[in-house]
Order: C-alpha cells, then structure tokens, then sequence
C-alpha cells in the first residue's frame, strides 16, 4: 500500500515536474559556481586581480583622427582609458548610424528595382544583391579600403570634388566646417521655432485631411515659415556662421604638405571603406527583405487603390508601403542589430572602433581582460536593446489596426 | 524541457573542459604536443610556407621545447595569433608557450599574469620611410602618418618618441602585419614603424624593397622572448632553461651535427648540458638528454640564427655571445 502511494507520487506530472525544474536550476548554480571558482582559481594562480582602477590611468597611445578623438578632445598620455572606452563607443555608434541610415536608403531602392517592370532595373538589382550578399564582409572591407586606397592621390595631391570646398585624397575626405559667429544661439532658437511650427502644421494637416478629406497645402504652408524663418535670422543677426575652407599647402617640410588638418573636417578613409562596406553588404539583405515584403501585399489591394483612381505613387506611397513595412520591419531590426555588431570588423584596416582601441590597444597595455570584455559586451547589448526597443515600438506602430 | 536539459548538460561539459590547470608539463604530456603561440607570419620569427610548415627563430624555441619533453621537435602544433589575441590566448590556456616576437616590458610582466622566460632576439623599434621622401632622420617626421600593428609596444614608443620631441603626427594602427604593408605600400603612410628586424622581414613583402630606407634612430629596447603564464614555475623553468641550453650549446660548440659525438665530451660542462653527468634534466621534470635532443632537432642559437633571421640580411650585431661582444649570455648549467 505504502509503496503504491511513492508510485503515485513519482507518477504525478506535476510533481515530476517540480523535480526536474529543481534538478535543472540546481545543475545550473552548480555550473556557475564552477565558472566563478575557477575563474577566481586562475586569477589567483597567475597573480592577478579584479578592479576597475585602470581607467582612471593615463592612455599613452595614439588614436587616429575621428568623431571620438575631436569630441573628447583625446591626447595621448594624458587622456585616460574611460576616454579610450567612450572614443570606442562613439565611434562604433557613428559608423553604425550612418550605415543603418545609408543601408536603409539603398536597400529600399534595391528592393523597389528588384520588381521593378524595367530589365534593366531589375537586372540591375538582381545581380546587386546575389554578388553582394554572398561574399563575406570582410573581404568587402579589405576590398573597399584598398581600392580607396589605391584610386587616390598621396597627401601631397587631391581630388577636388567641389573647388576649394571638399577635396579627398589619401589621407581622407576633407570638409569645411562652420565656425558658429555671435548671433549662433538667437539662431537656432528661431530654428527650432521654425521646426516646431512646421511639425504644428503637419498635425493639423493630418486632423483636417481625417475629418474633411481635404488636407492643407502642406509642403508650401513648410517652405514658407523656413523661408521666413532664415529671412528673420539674416535681418537679426546676419550670417550666424562662417566656413572654414580646407587649406592646402604645397611648400614647407614635405610631410607637412598637403591638407591641414586643423582647418578642416577629416573624414579618414578607414571611416569610409568601413561605411561603404557595412552600408552595401547590409542593403544587399534589406532588399531583400523589402522585395518579400512588398510582394506580401496581396495584388488586389493595388489594383483596388487604382481603381479608386489613386496614381501608381499614391497607390505605393498610400497603400502597398504601409502594408509592407508589417513584414518588413521585424527582419530590419535583425538587419540593423547585424550591421551594428558587423562594425567590429573594422579593427581589421584600422578604424579606431570600441573592439579595435579598446578590446585591443588598450587591454594589450592593461590586460584586464574580464573587466574589458565585460564592459564591451554591455555597449553591444545596449546598443541591441535599444534598436530592438525602438523597432518594437515602431512595429506596434505600423501594425495593422484591427477594427 | 528536454532540450533545455541537454543545453545545460552541453554548457556544462564545456565549462568542464575549458579548465585551465596549473600543471602545464602534465597537460603537454597528456595530449602530446606543445601548443605554441606564434605570429601571423614574420620571416625570420615565424612563418608557414606554403605547404604549412613553420620556420623561424620563435618556431624553432617551440621545437626545441617540444624535443626537450618529447624528443621529438615536430610535437608542437601552432597557433597563429595577431598582436592583439597573443595574451588573452596564453592566459586562457588556449596556448603554452607565446613565442611570437614579444617585448618583455615591466607591465606585461608584473600586470598580465604572465612571465618572460628569457630573451631570444634583442630588437628595438625602427622606422621605414620611402627614400623618395627626401626624409634622413626621424627628426624631420613632424606631420607624418604612421601605420604600425595595433596592441603592440610599439603605439606606445611611437607615441612617446613624438610627444617628447613635440611633434605631430597621426597613427594608423592595424589589427595584422600584412595590412599595415599593404597600407603602408598604398601611400596610406609616410612612415612604417615597428621592430627593426621585423621592418627587415615585411620590407621583402614590399612591390619595390630597394625604393624604402630605414631611418637610422633606433628609438627603443625591444627585448623579445618566450612568454609563459605566471604560477606555473616547473613549465617556466623548462621554458627558460631550453632556451639557455641553445645558447650555452653555441658557446661550448656543440652543433645540430655533433651533439651525440660530443656527450663522450671530456669538457664537464659539456656533459652537464648533454645530460651525462648529473642530474639537471630529472630536476626539470625531464630526461637528462633533454637539452642533446632540443639540440637535435634546432641546432643550437647560432644554427638556428643562421637558417632564420640570418637571411633578411641582419647581422647578429648585439645578439651575438658576450664572448664575441654581443649581449647574449645563458647562466651556466650546473
């Protein structure tokens, strides 16, 4: 009798259940433990400690001229490492950004050509996506960055693509930049007027078109407060900026010729290969996705906004986009997280990014590898999370309201 | 649940394996083979061929160790790490010995955990320009680009030499050798820097060798040598002592070609070293013929120097024996 009510219990799927979930968490601590004991284990074996002090110490290299060494205003041997970490992370985040923005662009493009009734078009896009998709990043890189590399003239020539304003050569793109005059701040305060009105306009635009079906001339109504806007600047307080134009010597010690940095933006071509590379290899895969997206939208929906008399635009524009983008959007995110993580490529032809400065010049000259690691692991995930809660949110956005 | 479980099992298992224990010369002779971290390919250091093959001062140490523990010098296997991976791979246990052209410097060893066994190539850090520059000294560099390996001394000596001199410059610090002289040779650079031996090696990988010069400042000590992981004193002894072995062979003359005849030596430093007298291999957790065999299968320094480095047209200069007035000198077996 006893033994039959032991059967029983263990014969009970609820309580078979509890067991197993209590066998697994406790097989879980245990693994943990062991990693935690043995790291300690190892740490005490080679002499070594954990701690966070290192960077507060001075950073005795050099990094190479980028977003992240301006905005931190970094000089080597007197900067610190939390200088060197943040360096990395801006200038992880700027490639990332401009790659996503331009990967974007591109890839909808393709996307769009890759249906498109043109054979040319079409063909176009076809091949695009096939050869780009199917060689891998870091060949793309190398190739982008010596072919850059290759087409340009020395530090001692240039490229002009616009006279005395932006040149290129190979020690980078140059531009000029604003050196913001008194009257700067009353300026953009006006701006930001401007820009506000503006976004006022387009809601009330959007409440007119809902309830009359009659929209405002919106983009007139937008050029006008701009123009408006500037015009005011200029009778206030005049020009607000002043460019500071690339200057070019050709005399003096040879390795002084050529572009001076100081009187110009520099856009080093590691910067630049690395965004072609990310930017093109990505949209490959975003046209993909656009293309299957589009294709989605089931054809009567088309030729029932035709019908209704809308143009091909609208029809687009209106009807098919908006309907896409339901299925377009959860594998851009996924797109926009690769192209993020992608960017640790760039270490391999020097761009100074968080895995290339931190994770490597860096942890070579302190050697606290858990420390390191660890914090890089928390900016990628951050920036993961961060681009995952904002497509989520534009998801739930562009979801298909039911009614 | 099911495959929940057997996640867990498999993670397990991998923490498991993942261990790093203490007693490398037990871990060697278990799996039998030394894991030798080496360079991406440095002629002269240590660089595969086309069929695989490792050649190079720092691939013959790894020999030599192998053929110490072993007897053989072909029980090592490589891993070709960039400057950037070489600590992190020696600290993980993911290699034995580091033998990849490394500085010995005060932080890498007191901060790292890890230990230098000895210096196999004195070196410091020199600096190629193109001879079409115009430029003599490293003086007149104020303003140059300069491309080098990212994670290596040489970002911090390059820095240093600039700031102290109150010059300009820009550094364009690359994860692998072979793309700082595809930049390097694109223009991307006006100066090339790194150790004036390796400058000698990657010059060969230049489209005109002859068309670049290297400056005569030699702006740092650049002791290179075997690493090994700090707490470990059995394994650092047998990498340190394989290297005096192949020194002390040079100075008492014992060759790759008459290591066997000379253990019948009548000289007892000879017979120390060759292990027919005393005791010293048994000492090292070894057989007393661990040095003849180390000798066996590389030769001694001189041999090895000859076949590796020799060839990019470096002389010995300081790596000479102190004898012959260099600074190579191994503390005696006895």
């Amino acid at each position: 009798m006893k033994e039959h009510s032991v059967f029983q219990f263990v014969n009970d799927a609820r309580v078979r259940g509890i067991l197993a979930q209590v066998a697994l968490l406790a097989f879980a601590v245990f693994c943990i433990g062991w990693l935690v004991s043995n790291t300690a284990q190892n740490f005490e074996d080679q002499d070594k400690s954990l701690g966070f002090g290192f960077l507060v110490q001075a950073a005795g290299f050099q990094i190479a001229p980028t977003l992240g060494t301006w905005l931190f205003d970094y000089e080597a041997g007197v900067s610190t490492y939390w200088d060197v970490y943040f360096i990395g992370i801006v200038n992880t985040l700027l490639v990332a950004a401009l790659g996503v923005v331009a990967a974007t662009i591109i890839g909808f493009l393709m996307g769009v050509m890759r249906l498109s009734q043109n054979l040319i078009l079409r063909s176009f896009a076809t091949v695009y996506v096939e050869v780009l998709r199917n060689i891998p990043l870091l060949l793309q890189l190398f190739f982008w960055y010596f072919t850059v590399l290759r087409a340009l003239p020395d530090k001692r020539g240039k490229v002009e693509l616009l006279p005395g304003v932006v040149s290129v050569n190979l020690e980078g793109l140059f531009l000029p930049y604003p050196i913001w005059q008194s009257g700067a701040g009353v300026a953009g305060v006006i701006m930001l007027v401007a820009l506000g009105a503006i976004w006022a306009v387009n809601r009330r635009s959007q409440q007119r078109q809902l309830l009359t079906g009659h929209p405002l001339p919106f983009w007139r109504i937008a050029g006008g407060i701009l123009l408006g806007a500037l015009a005011v600047i200029w009778l206030s307080v005049g020009v607000p900026f002043e460019w500071s134009l690339p200057v070019f010597k050709e005399t003096g010690p040879i390795l002084r010729r050529g572009f001076q940095g100081d009187t110009a933006i520099v856009v080093i071509p590691e910067m630049l290969a690395v965004w072609f590379a990310l930017t093109l290899y990505t949209a490959a895969f975003i046209a993909e996705i656009v293309r299957s997206g589009i294709m989605a939208v089931s054809k009567g929906q088309s030729e029932a906004s035709v019908a209704m008399g809308m143009t091909r635009g609208q029809t687009l524009r209106l009807v098919v986009i908006p309907q896409a983008l339901r299925v377009i959007i959860p594998p851009l995110t996924s797109q926009y997280l690769n192209l993020t993580k992608n960017s640790s490529l760039a270490v391999a032809i020097a761009y100074p990014e968080l895995v290339s400065i931190f994770a490597g010049t860096a942890m070579n000259n302190v050697g606290k590898e858990i420390e390191m690691v660890g914090m890089m692991m928390c900016v990628y995930l951050t920036f993961s999370l961060l681009t995952s809660f904002f497509m989520n949110w534009f998801n739930k956005r562009a979801m298909l309201v039911e009614r | 649940m099911k495959k929940l479980l057997t996640f867990a099992i498999a993670a397990g298992a991998m923490a498991i394996t993942g261990l790093a224990s203490a007693a490398t010369l037990d871990d060697v002779r278990t799996k039998g083979y030394v894991q030798c971290g080496v360079s991406q390919g440095l002629p002269g250091f240590s660089n595969a061929d086309d069929s695989g093959n490792w050649t190079g001062i720092d691939v013959d140490l790894c020999r030599a160790v192998a053929a110490a523990i072993f007897g053989d010098g072909d029980k090592v296997r490589f891993t070709p790490l960039s400057a950037k991976q070489r600590f992190t791979a020696l600290s993980s246990g993911e290699i034995d010995i580091l033998s990849r052209n490394t500085t010995w410097t005060m932080t890498r060893d007191t901060q790292l955990g890890l230990n230098f066994a000895g210096v196999n190539y004195y070196d410091g850090q020199g600096m190629m320009v193109p001879s079409g520059l115009g430029v003599k000294s490293a003086m007149e560099l104020d303003g140059a680009n300069i491309c080098t390996n990212t994670g290596t001394t040489t970002e911090l000596n390059i820095t240093d030499f600039f700031r102290s001199n109150k010059m300009s410059f820009n550094l364009v610090a690359f994860e692998k050798a072979d793309e700082v002289v595809a930049a390097y040779d694109a223009g991307r650079c006006d100066v090339y820097t790194t150790d004036r031996s390796a400058l000698a090696a990657q010059r060969t990988k230049l489209t005109d060798p002859n068309a670049h010069k290297v400056l005569p400042e030699i702006i740092s000590k650049e002791p290179l040598g075997p690493v090994v992981r700090q707490g470990d004193d059995q394994w650092f002894n047998i990498v340190r002592w394989t290297l005096n072995a192949l020194i002390n062979a040079e100075e008492l003359g014992v060759t790759q070609s008459n290591v066997q005849s000379m253990k019948n030596s009548d000289n007892p430093a000879i017979k120390r070293l060759l292990g027919t007298e005393g005791n010293f291999g048994e000492e090292l957790g070894l057989e007393n013929n661990w040095a003849a065999n180390a000798i066996q299968a590389v030769g001694n320094y001189a041999e090895s120097y000859e076949k590796t480095v020799a060839p990019l047209g470096l002389a010995r200069g300081v790596n000479a024996l102190w004898s012959a007035g260099g600074i190579m000198y191994a503390p005696p077996v006895r």
